[in-house]
């Protein structure tokens, strides 16, 4: 990935955030514009957080983020609040995927000793590295197949079919 | 050089080229299901990718099941923009009211053995029960396959599943899967396929392998893939696995997962007498035919539905209901005060149908319990089989269903 660099404040998560608690299903029955979504963002769990979150905060969330539903509003409902990337312990496949075609950058990291509101710095040059301006300490993160890293260079899936019409396996 | 997987075998075969676990491959998709859960935005990927046809239409199928039937004005356009499409491109489509996508690519026999199948929505594991590789996508991946007809994977380890033994009376596949779901945990196959098979796999039918594979990705597989139960594909005897989780079916007895996490698994007695206020038969896990011949014969066992329960019967498909309108099961919910809901997606997701009260506990034979996943976050879920979901309807509270195997065939 070309070089990157986000600055930003962690908001944290536990472990087994589903789709649902990101965004629930009946919200996309009624909006698919992630602007609107945007308001309803964790609802279930987190009343405040709709209202609290600002742009260029980061999700910080321990083990299997995503699981559940393959719905793809988890992933844009969460770019339509300014959010960035996601670091998670780990990530379930579809969300993995669905972050990846839609160029929210899922960073699958040790997670454990970031607190809410500890700010982050994320560089990417080749690897990822995660930094925490509040203690000081780096975390590496985990590589992403070669495909997907162009998927995220070209912005998302989309911009990647409008310059390759296919699949190139790199 | 050691043998392969099944997961393996079908994704090499469908790469056109030599792949093993952790190989990325681009893989041709022998059909792909689309729902109106994920079609509407694949719609918007496609057109916004620059895509004018559909790369083959054939290999393409939409189901109108989780807004059935649409409850607003929005949701009715969404299944009006996906019919228009599906008519401009020359895609099938399963109208309202014909059931559970998963279900229709099943009774259709559009999966077959070894074949790729996959389904932008996370129960696309299902078809695994057939031999296929099928797995879970988005609606992006989606619309990448309506252009070019193929998707990357990373091709899969496989955690084998030994089955040995028989399920004894009063117990049944979805306990299977509950057992597997507390013994894996949430994520216990992330990234990973889950491949079964032992002597115990004969002795399930295909409705019974169809659970199992349903709720494989409540571990979070990728796939979960049987046997096929003549010919298909095979794994070598040398193959090689992350590890091997034998379950000996002799040993399984009901389990149920309580709110609001399906690995949160305890034996159905250990819950028995929490008081149960909404029973659930359906879904794409539990709304077959067997399902509710399972259900209706412990609830007759047990003289009816219990004061203050709602029941509320979905079957997966119009097929399952026509069936069992002629048998005569139909009939027999309907005298018991069932409420009986339209094939499809609704209540377990939320989006329609029957919604609980808050503080109501609901025993549902799905396979999510998240809060708030049937429309309302005060709600809490229990799932269980459906012979103990009808134990529950029949005493109002939770209850082991072996309490009525003396009175029944189960």
């Amino acid at each position: 990935m070309t070089a990157l660099r986000l600055l930003g404040r962690a908001r944290i998560f536990g472990d087994n955030i589903n789709t649902d608690y990101i965004i629930t299903s009946r919200r996309k029955r009624e909006s698919l514009d992630p602007n609107v979504l945007r308001q309803y963002l964790f609802e279930e769990i987190d009343a405040e957080f709709a209202a609290s979150v600002a742009p260029g905060d980061l999700i910080v969330a321990g083990k299997n983020f995503g699981c559940g539903s393959a719905m793809e509003v988890a992933a844009t409902a969460v770019l339509g609040a300014g959010i960035r990337a996601v670091l998670a312990r780990s990530f379930a496949r579809t969300y993995y995927r669905n972050a990846v075609n839609n160029g929210l950058i899922p960073i699958a990291c040790d997670t454990a000793s970031i607190r809410e509101g500890d700010q982050l710095e994320i560089e990417s040059a080749g690897s990822v590295r995660v930094r925490s301006l509040t203690t000081g300490e780096t975390i590496e993160a985990e590589p992403l197949p070669a495909i997907m890293l162009e998927i995220l260079e070209a912005g998302g899936l989309v911009p990647y079919f409008r310059r390759h019409g296919d699949f190139k396996l790199p | 050089m050691a043998g392969k997987t099944i997961s393996e075998k079908i994704l090499s075969a469908k790469a056109g080229q030599n792949l093993r676990a952790g190989d990325v491959g681009v893989c041709e998709v022998d059909c792909a299901l689309g729902t109106d859960g994920s079609v509407p935005m694949a719609i918007g990927y496609f057109e916004a990718m620059g895509g004018t046809r559909v790369f083959d239409p054939r290999r393409v199928v939409f189901a109108l099941d989780h807004y059935a039937p649409p409850p607003s004005r929005a949701a009715t356009q969404l299944h009006q923009r996906m019919r228009e499409f599906a008519s401009t491109h020359g895609i099938h489509v399963w109208d309202v009211g014909e059931g559970i996508g998963h279900q229709l690519m099943v009774e259709s026999g559009r999966v077959t053995p070894g074949s790729l199948v996959v389904g932008a929505d996370s129960h696309a594991v299902t078809y695994g029960a057939l031999n296929a590789f099928a797995t879970g996508i988005g609606s992006s991946d989606l619309a990448a396959i309506m252009m070019c007809g193929r998707i990357w994977l990373r091709v899969p380890e496989s955690i084998r599943v030994w089955l040995t033994g028989a399920l004894q009376r009063g117990v049944y596949p979805k306990d299977v899967a509950l057992t597997l779901a507390k013994d894996l945990g949430a994520d216990g196959a992330s990234y990973q396929a889950l491949e079964f098979d032992g002597p115990g796999v004969a002795s399930l039918e295909i409705e019974d392998r169809l659970v199992i594979s349903n709720m494989t990705v409540e571990m979070g597989a990728k796939n979960g893939v049987f046997p096929a139960i003549e010919g298909g594909v095979c794994a070598d005897s040398d193959a090689l696995y992350a590890r091997v989780v034998n379950i000996d079916l002799g040993c399984v007895t009901p389990q149920i997962a309580l709110p609001h996490q399906v690995d949160r698994v305890t034996p159905v007695g250990d819950a028995a007498g929490t008081p149960v206020q909404m029973v659930y038969l359906g879904t794409c896990t539990g709304g077959r035919v067997c399902d509710f011949h399972q259900a209706r014969d412990v609830l007759k066992a047990g003289g009816g539905v219990a004061r203050g329960v709602q029941l509320v019967v979905s079957p997966a498909s119009r097929r399952v209901l026509d069936t069992l309108a002629r048998d005569g099961t139909l009939a027999d919910f309907i005298a018991m005060g069932a409420l009986v809901v339209t094939p499809g997606c609704g209540s377990c997701c939320g989006t329609c149908g029957a919604i609980p009260g808050d503080g109501v506990n609901v025993i549902s034979t799905a396979n999510r319990n998240f809060k708030g996943r049937m429309g309302n976050g005060s709600a809490n879920i229990y799932l269980a089989s459906p012979a103990s979901c009808a134990a529950a309807a029949v005493r109002g509270a939770i209850a082991d269903p072996r309490e009525f195997a003396q009175e029944f065939e189960g």
